[in-house]
């Protein structure tokens, strides 16, 4: 049944895919210069694979978004249960955190560039902003928002602060904070090729600036579509292991 | 097992209340809607604020937070959590509290077959019925043997005869386990089906306490039909109460156990 559903989804693609390849080879697209068939784009993938191109830079924008993210995550949970447990520090630190939380990522980019310059801290940094304020944001709300009569009845059950943390509430705002690392997973992607379009030399956000004033537009399109490919793959990483951990005992299981 | 003492307990619903419950005693608190019933559960189990002293065995637990004073509670709404299973629902108390795993799981099984819900060990409390999630959180409760067990309108949502049989299951395990028991209800044929003793509860006060016949034949049975479900015949224990449910036309004989 599984098979049968991803072909189903297959075929769209491959229509849409078939179509691209008949109009540009038929030229009729006017400027077709700039809009090569897929097959073209094909071997160009093949091209920037084999001579490891591709391979560097992929690897420059997938350790720094790997890095940014966990860090920024891992902190943003970390701050987000301790915020979301204990009342009187969120009220003291939401009116901070509610002026930060609206600015884009990338409007911290000429800040860090003169904190940082140009170095691996700087893309770092800035995919760490992007993925901490939404997840702590999202973990807050997750751990504010657990009932608290479980709270009660784990305490009545003999359950210290501690416990009741980590065997009740942590667990039923796992929804939440999923949600945040979802929605960061994609983010950081698009934010870490901007920010390497602008400031940063290697990667493939580079790449594509690279490619087009060389007017390479078939280079252009396999970085968009690897950048397709990364932010599909990171969000489906977190839809899978939000199902993993909380599928068996939530209503509505999303996959 | 310990006596209960409460001394001069004061808070936003409950004014002057003292009462002294006995070892293993079954004590009922019976009461009108918003009379302070869960409120008196909530102080004794140290979830909200109040003024007074409670006391287990003698000794002050004004102090103790509630995980250390290790009451059993069965909540009105029951609480299960509903991202562990059954078994691990049960386990729970005594997990947290660090008991032995060989322990934990030779309870449990105990406990699943006492509850006879050995069937749902794996199932989650979102595909349990109303009976077989009371018999769940019942055994969640008495699972770290508590020498309290408090007990809040736990039948309130069962059909008639789950709630008639799990309150002989209620009776069965207090006189086999022996934990002293305050149980709240509005229901005079529960309250008189149960207690050793009654407490009335009226706007925050105890207004009288005794032996269920001597209560319910003190109380007009008008106050009682207009208090719980029940439109009643004055009655005692040797010549049980007849109860007439308000929207079913049953005629019970309200009996103990």
């Amino acid at each position: 049944m599984k098979k049968i559903k991803a072909v189903h989804s297959l075929i769209p693609i491959l229509v849409f895919l078939l179509i691209w390849e008949v109009v540009t080879r038929l030229e009729l697209i006017p400027g077709h210069f700039f809009f090569p068939p897929f097959t073209v784009v094909i071997q160009e993938f093949y091209r920037l694979i084999a001579n490891g191109v591709l391979i560097d830079n992929f690897l420059s924008s997938f350790f720094r978004v790997l890095i940014g993210l966990s860090a920024g995550s891992i902190a943003g949970i970390t701050v987000g249960i301790l915020l979301g447990y204990e009342q009187n520090l969120h009220k003291i630190t939401h009116p901070i955190l509610s002026l930060f939380y609206p600015i884009p990522a990338l409007g911290w980019l000429p800040i860090l560039m003169l904190w940082f310059g140009i170095s691996e801290m700087l893309p770092i940094m800035i995919i760490f902003i992007c993925s901490f304020f939404p997840v702590l944001y999202n973990t807050v709300t997750g751990i504010k928002g657990v009932n608290k009569d479980f709270i009660k009845a784990a305490q009545s059950l003999g359950a210290s602060e501690w416990k009741v943390l980590t065997t009740v509430v942590i667990p039923l705002a796992l929804p939440n904070i999923f949600t945040g690392l979802r929605l960061e997973a994609g983010m950081a992607w698009r934010v870490i090729i901007a920010a390497e379009m602008v400031a940063i030399p290697t990667g493939i956000g580079a790449l594509l600036m690279k490619a087009e004033s060389l007017m390479r537009v078939d280079i252009i399109i396999v970085c968009l579509m690897v950048l397709a490919v990364m932010c599909l793959s990171f969000e489906r990483f977190f839809i899978y292991l939000e199902h993993k951990l909380t599928h068996k005992w939530r209503q509505y299981a999303q996959h | 097992m310990p006596n209960i003492r409460l001394k001069n307990i004061n808070n936003f619903i409950c004014h002057d209340i003292n009462l002294e419950i006995s070892d293993r005693e079954f004590l009922v608190l019976w009461g009108p809607t918003g009379a302070g019933k869960t409120t008196l559960l909530n102080t004794i189990a140290g979830l909200i604020e109040y003024k007074g002293s409670v006391s287990f065995d003698g000794s002050p637990v004004d102090e103790f937070p509630v995980y250390q004073r290790k009451a059993g509670y069965l909540f009105q709404n029951l609480i299960l959590f509903p991202h562990l299973n059954v078994r691990a629902n049960i386990a729970y108390g005594l997990r947290v509290q660090g008991e032995p795993k060989s322990m934990v799981e030779s309870r449990v099984n105990e406990l699943l077959r006492l509850m006879r819900i050995e069937h749902l060990v794996y199932r989650y409390p979102r595909d349990l019925s109303g009976g077989e999630k009371q018999r769940v959180a019942l055994a969640r409760a008495i699972a770290p043997s508590p020498e309290i067990m408090l007990f809040d309108e736990p039948l309130n949502s069962l059909d008639f005869h789950t709630a008639r049989y799990l309150r002989t299951e209620i009776h069965k395990l207090h006189k086999e386990l022996g934990f002293t028991t305050i149980y709240v209800t509005h229901c005079f044929e529960e309250a008189f089906a149960l207690a050793d003793r009654v407490a009335v509860l009226k706007n925050g006060r105890i207004v009288r306490t005794g032996f269920p016949e001597d209560i319910f034949k003190e109380i007009d049975c008008k106050a009682i039909a207009e208090n719980g479900f029940c439109d009643c015949h004055q009655g005692s224990r040797n010549s049980p109460a007849q109860i007439k449910l308000e929207n079913s036309n049953i005629l019970c004989h309200s009996r103990r156990g």
